[in-house]
């Protein structure tokens, strides 16, 4: 393993020169790194960096063209059928369905996870979302369809969060509704996506940075500077 | 498993009832496509192996538009992410989208049958209406397995409407036969002829071959 942090094991996340492409074009190219369970880790990257690539090989939805994945003890793709279940991922769309209801939407992922509706009845209200929760999901602001969407993200108590930008569109009261779940503390390791260098570095245990799919910054966030997440923008 | 494919059936069902993209537009083809037939042909009523050929191939055209459409709100609203990262036989969305497609079949039947009946049937299938009920079971039946296979494979596709009737349509050439010669004597000129059994044995061995094939190779089509 290239790089490593010292933690609880077994990680949440093992990678060992781990890339990616699409046809011609490398999206990741032989990034490392172990996340603790229960540790977080801020990915930070311009658009096109390599991301949201990263977060589909470790839910699994995207196989590695290199290198050795391995995401709570469950070898990918070889294995990825002992991390179903495991992992929730919040990404840029809510993975609902616009013509259902909030509340159909969640009780239909709690039964593919085996969950009683009493556990998506419980994050409606922790979210705020309790009066709008029979209305179709197409008629909610994009701030409502978010909140929803971590509902159904941490609907099966995921032992790994994987984190698109998790509070986009998201006003400060729905920020600090969703806090618990997915904050800070909340339980799970954490992969965390932002563009907020300060937000993410107060996050994180761990900063990861990537450039044109490399990695560029693996390092403890105690000891990576503002400038140094900015100049992967530059 | 049963629990699983119960879920997703309801929630199709609830999407179609809601959104009205797939059973609606297979209907209006039906019933447009006979009309079409009825003043083309210029003639008042078609029997026998016509008027069976004209069924079948309009019911095979229209449950293409379902095919198209079954895996779209998976592919575009996240539905093969969610389900793909939850812990459910893979094989449960197969067994899901086929009673899906079968159940949109049976829906638009039960508008366009009596609809041909009355366009172009002369006369109505009467005493062999079960025999009629049976054929259209069967073929549905192979039609709703093997469209939704074609279904999976073509919402991954950016040519989806031209990869799935490619695929779909001569697969399907041997329900068109099957079903076509069983229904052929149900429509004779001078009342129902002697039923072809065999014909329905042809159908369901199809069905069951096809469908064993599909649930062996879906977990595949879902894998990136």
């Amino acid at each position: 393993m290239a790089t490593t942090a010292t933690g609880a094991s077994p990680p949440a996340v093992a990678l060992e020169g781990v890339g990616r492409a699409y046809g011609e074009r490398v999206a990741l190219r032989d990034v490392s790194f172990t996340l603790p369970a229960g540790a977080t880790v801020a990915v930070f990257g311009a658009n096109g960096a390599g991301k949201t690539t990263l977060l589909r090989i470790l839910a699994g939805l995207l196989r590695p063209h290199a290198g050795r994945a391995c995401v709570l003890g469950a070898e990918l793709p070889r294995e990825a059928y002992r991390a179903r279940g495991r992992i929730g991922l919040l990404g840029h769309e809510p993975m609902l369905y616009r013509d259902l209801t909030v509340r159909e939407n969640l009780r239909f992922h709690a039964r593919l996870h085996g969950i009683a509706d009493g556990r998506a009845e419980e994050l409606v209200e922790r979210v705020g979302l309790a009066a709008r929760a029979d209305e179709p999901l197409r008629t909610l602001s994009r701030g409502m369809a978010q909140r929803a969407a971590i509902c159904r993200t941490v609907l099966h108590a995921p032992e790994l969060l994987l984190l698109d930008e998790p509070l986009a569109n998201l006003d400060p009261g729905g920020a600090a509704a969703v806090a618990p779940l997915i904050g800070r503390g909340a339980g799970p390791a954490r992969v965390l996506i932002s563009h907020d260098a300060e937000q993410g570095l107060a996050e994180a245990d761990h900063v990861l940075g990537l450039r044109g799919g490399r990695q560029a910054i693996w390092a403890p966030a105690a000891e990576v500077q503002l400038g140094d997440v900015r100049g992967l923008y530059a | 498993m049963r629990a699983t494919v119960s879920a997703l059936i309801r929630k199709d069902l609830r999407l179609e009832r809601r959104s009205f993209e797939s059973v609606p537009a297979m209907l209006m083809f039906s019933v447009s496509t006979f009309v079409l037939f009825h003043f083309g042909l210029d003639r008042g009523s078609l029997e026998g192996d016509l008027a069976a050929g004209v069924l079948w191939v309009t019911v095979l055209l229209a449950s293409v538009l379902g095919m198209n459409r079954l895996f779209v709100a998976e592919q575009e609203q996240g539905g093969f992410d969610g389900f793909l990262m939850a812990p459910v036989d893979r094989t449960a969305l197969f067994v899901a989208k086929a009673v899906v497609l079968f159940c949109f079949l049976v829906a638009v039947e039960l508008v366009a049958v009596p609809a041909f009946v009355i366009l172009l049937l002369e006369p109505g299938p009467g005493q062999a209406l079960p025999e009629l009920l049976a054929v259209l079971l069967l073929a549905d039946a192979g039609i709703a397995v093997v469209g939704t296979l074609v279904g999976a494979l073509g919402v991954q596709t950016r040519a989806r409407d031209l990869i799935v009737p490619l695929i779909a349509l001569p697969l399907l050439v041997p329900v068109v036969i099957a079903a076509a010669e069983a229904s052929s004597p149900l429509f004779a000129a001078g009342g129902a002829d002697p039923f072809p059994g065999r014909w329905l044995l042809v159908l369901a061995l199809y069905d069951a071959v096809f469908g064993l094939l599909a649930y062996a190779v879906f977990d595949f089509l879902l894998e990136e």
